[in-house]
């Protein structure tokens, strides 16, 4: 970085500049409008404008917001992390025996899971309500799992396989004269190379499974319901005046985890999808 | 060290019609070094995995040690095998890779350090144990793919142009360690490379190949001297052979070709005892470059003056270049003795290393000249015919 000779200010550099401090501005003005809303009181709502500074921060509508819907925070809390964990584990031997251990076949049925990916969610909401009925899993958190994992493996799969085709086949060969099986090739070999794609796997399944609205709705009722529904339940009542804080401040609880999960691995995320685009 | 032999091996791909691999045959004993060679695609990195096992072979038998091993899995045939790419686990450190196939064989953790560290001191890699292969130079991942083939003692060594990718240096460097190894370890060893100075210094035995079939098998003298067909003879060799379209005529109950420059013209005596309708076919003459010399003085038998075109000092010795019967022609000349361009030389002509081929079909015609006595005590397993493809 020292080494490069720091860029001339011209009036070229600063249109670039004062464009992209716009854009930033026009994304982040949302989320500061419901910080800000978040920690006023009704009163300051009403007296003051959007952008205003609250009087004094309250924390009424944090508090009031986790009472009704921290429990189906936690609800999606168990559907995402086994749904995620599950999708990206199969996803990943997909992934390996289409790239490593082709068979017979495995190219059409590499094109029917591409197919997959291409489904909207409104297409299996019927054979998937079927299917968990006749499962005995209708409106059961596991049913909702099973939902999530089989919808996301298409995604999984594709992220894999597309990653392990870059990887030379003449480390699969290397293993098996060496000695090794199956398993032991993925695991000792394939999975501790595969960390940037798996971090791809578990934001994007990660952000999916947890913003996910329909299939809440549809395959879950009552007490398991995820905290997406839950949030629209809290917003969309009409009893009452407005709490705008309250809504503001749930909205924020159930967007946070996939904030959080950016923030923390955000970099892997780009690593990963750059990574296969480069062959060696 | 165990001894390899190839019966008839045959290999297509699932989706094509066309064998890679046709009937492949030889047999090295035990302790040979073997080097195959052949144009790219040829079918040489395919042969080198039906024999590790990776590619299931569609015919034919693999033996090692009289043992048909052709239905084994990989991992059972005791088989170790170098990669062109290297192929290095890239999250493991070297010394794990060294360590990886022992520990797959349950062999205990004191014998690997054992031999690990055996290894490491035989190429020199001590101070790499600790590092990941994305920290080592080329040719130290190299001595690392080495290594990891050593470490097991396998029957059989696989080598699949491992020196392809080095600089030159190194490569000459590598070349003569591998050779410095093979004659302390004495494992059988196949070696796949396209160099042909690879091919000829460091094999007992040669295969070349071309389109999945092997066109000659034998020492590297033989396959020098004696090529089976043009194809041998133009792979093998630099600067290649000479090939100089040839008219033949009977004189004095012999037969001759007729050799043309524009200074004149000469007459060389072939090694065929009748025309058997030769004088129907197109022939080619094959004439390697240091078998054409300057004339000694007073010595006119089988000399031509030429006008020399190009001359190309590489060092040690001077190519020149003129037109022998209307193409380019090469021989290699001593720099002292080495013309200046425009210069009209008299060259002398070697008979009895020149070789004739049919240009049609490649075939080598005539008689083949005996195989003079080497030195080496290595048995000739098959003494080729000519135009014979094994
Ligand atoms: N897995 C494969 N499937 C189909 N054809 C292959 C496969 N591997 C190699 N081939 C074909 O077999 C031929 C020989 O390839 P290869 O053995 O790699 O040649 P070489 O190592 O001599 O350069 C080539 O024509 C190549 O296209
Ligand atoms: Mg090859």
């Amino acid at each position: 970085m020292s080494d490069f000779a720091q860029p001339r200010l011209t009036l070229g550099r600063l249109t670039i500049h004062a464009t992209l401090l716009l854009a930033c501005a026009v994304y982040l003005v949302p989320l500061i409008v419901m910080l800000l809303t978040s920690f006023k009181t009704p009163e300051d709502i009403r007296t003051g404008n959007l952008l205003s500074w609250p009087e004094a921060f309250s924390a009424m509508g944090w508090l009031t917001a986790w009472d009704s819907i921290g429990g189906y925070f936690w609800n999606s809390v168990k559907i995402v992390l086994p749904a995620v964990l599950i999708s990206t584990a199969l996803g990943a031997i997909n992934g390996y025996v289409l790239s490593m251990w082709r068979f017979r076949g495995s190219q059409l049925f590499f094109g029917l899971l591409l197919f997959g990916c291409f489904l909207p969610f409104q297409v299996i909401l019927l054979p998937a309500s079927f299917t968990l009925g006749k499962l005995g899993l209708a409106n059961t958190t596991t049913g909702l799992v099973l939902v999530h994992v089989v919808y996301g493996l298409a995604f999984t799969t594709l992220f894999f396989r597309n990653f392990y085709v870059s990887v030379p086949d003449a480390l699969v060969r290397a293993a098996r004269l060496d000695g090794a099986g199956f398993f032991t090739i993925f695991g000792r070999i394939l999975l501790p190379m595969s960390v940037p794609i798996i971090m791809v796997c578990l934001i994007w399944q990660f952000t999916q499974i947890w913003n996910d609205f329909l299939f809440g709705v549809v395959f879950a009722s009552g007490d398991t319901q995820p905290v997406t529904v839950a949030l629209n339940n809290l917003v969309n009542t009409s009893t009452g005046a407005k709490q705008y804080n309250v809504d503001m401040a749930a909205a924020m609880i159930a967007g946070l985890p996939t904030l959080v999960v950016y923030v923390v691995a955000g970099k892997y995320f780009l690593r990963g999808l750059t990574a296969g685009a480069v062959k060696g | 060290m165990a001894s390899l032999e190839l019966r008839n091996v045959q290999k297509s791909y699932g989706n094509s019609q066309i064998a890679t691999l046709k009937d492949i045959a030889l047999k090295i004993d035990a302790g040979e070094f073997l080097i195959l060679v052949g144009p790219s695609g040829c079918g040489k990195s395919t042969l080198m995995n039906c024999i590790a096992g990776l590619e299931n072979i569609t015919g034919g038998e693999i033996l090692v040690d009289g043992e048909d091993i052709s239905q084994a899995s990989p991992k059972d045939r005791d088989i170790a095998m170098v990669f062109q790419s290297y192929a290095l686990y890239p999250t493991m450190t070297v010394r794990d890779n060294i360590a990886f196939g022992l520990k797959m064989r349950k062999v205990p953790a004191a014998k690997i350090e054992e031999e690990v560290a055996r290894v490491a001191k035989l190429l020199q890699i001590e101070p790499l144990l600790e590092r990941k292969p994305s920290q080592l130079s080329g040719g130290q991942q190299q001595r690392v793919a080495m290594g990891r083939a050593l470490a097991r003692r396998p029957k059989i060594y696989l080598f699949d142009e491992p020196l392809s990718n080095l600089d030159a240096k190194l490569r000459v460097e590598m070349r003569t360690e591998i050779k410095l190894m093979h004659q302390r370890l004495k494992t059988t060893t196949v070696y796949v490379t396209h160099d042909q100075i690879e091919a000829m210094t460091l094999g007992d035995k040669v295969a070349v190949m071309k389109d999945g079939v092997i066109q000659q098998f034998g020492t590297p003298h033989e396959i020098y001297n004696n090529p089976a067909n043009l194809f041998v003879a133009s792979f093998i060799g630099s600067p290649p052979m000479n090939f100089v379209p040839l008219r033949i005529r009977q004189r004095d109950g012999r037969w001759v070709g007729v050799l043309n420059s524009e200074q004149g013209s000469c007459e060389l005596p072939l090694p065929i005892t009748s025309d058997d309708g030769l004088r129907d076919r197109e022939l080619i003459l094959g004439i390697r470059p240091e078998q054409i010399g300057l004339a000694g003085v007073g010595t006119a038998d089988f000399s031509l003056a030429v006008d020399i075109e190009v001359v190309e000092p590489t060092g040690p010795d001077t190519l020149v270049v003129f037109t022998l019967n209307q193409v380019k022609a090469c021989c290699r000349l001593m720099p002292d003795q080495a013309p200046r361009v425009g210069e009209t030389l008299n060259l002398q002509f070697d008979p009895r290393k020149a070789l004739l081929f049919d240009a049609q079909t490649g075939e080598r015609l005539g008689v083949v000249q005996p195989e003079p006595v080497r030195e080496s005590k290595v048995p000739r397993l098959v003494s080729n015919g000519a135009g014979t493809a094994q």
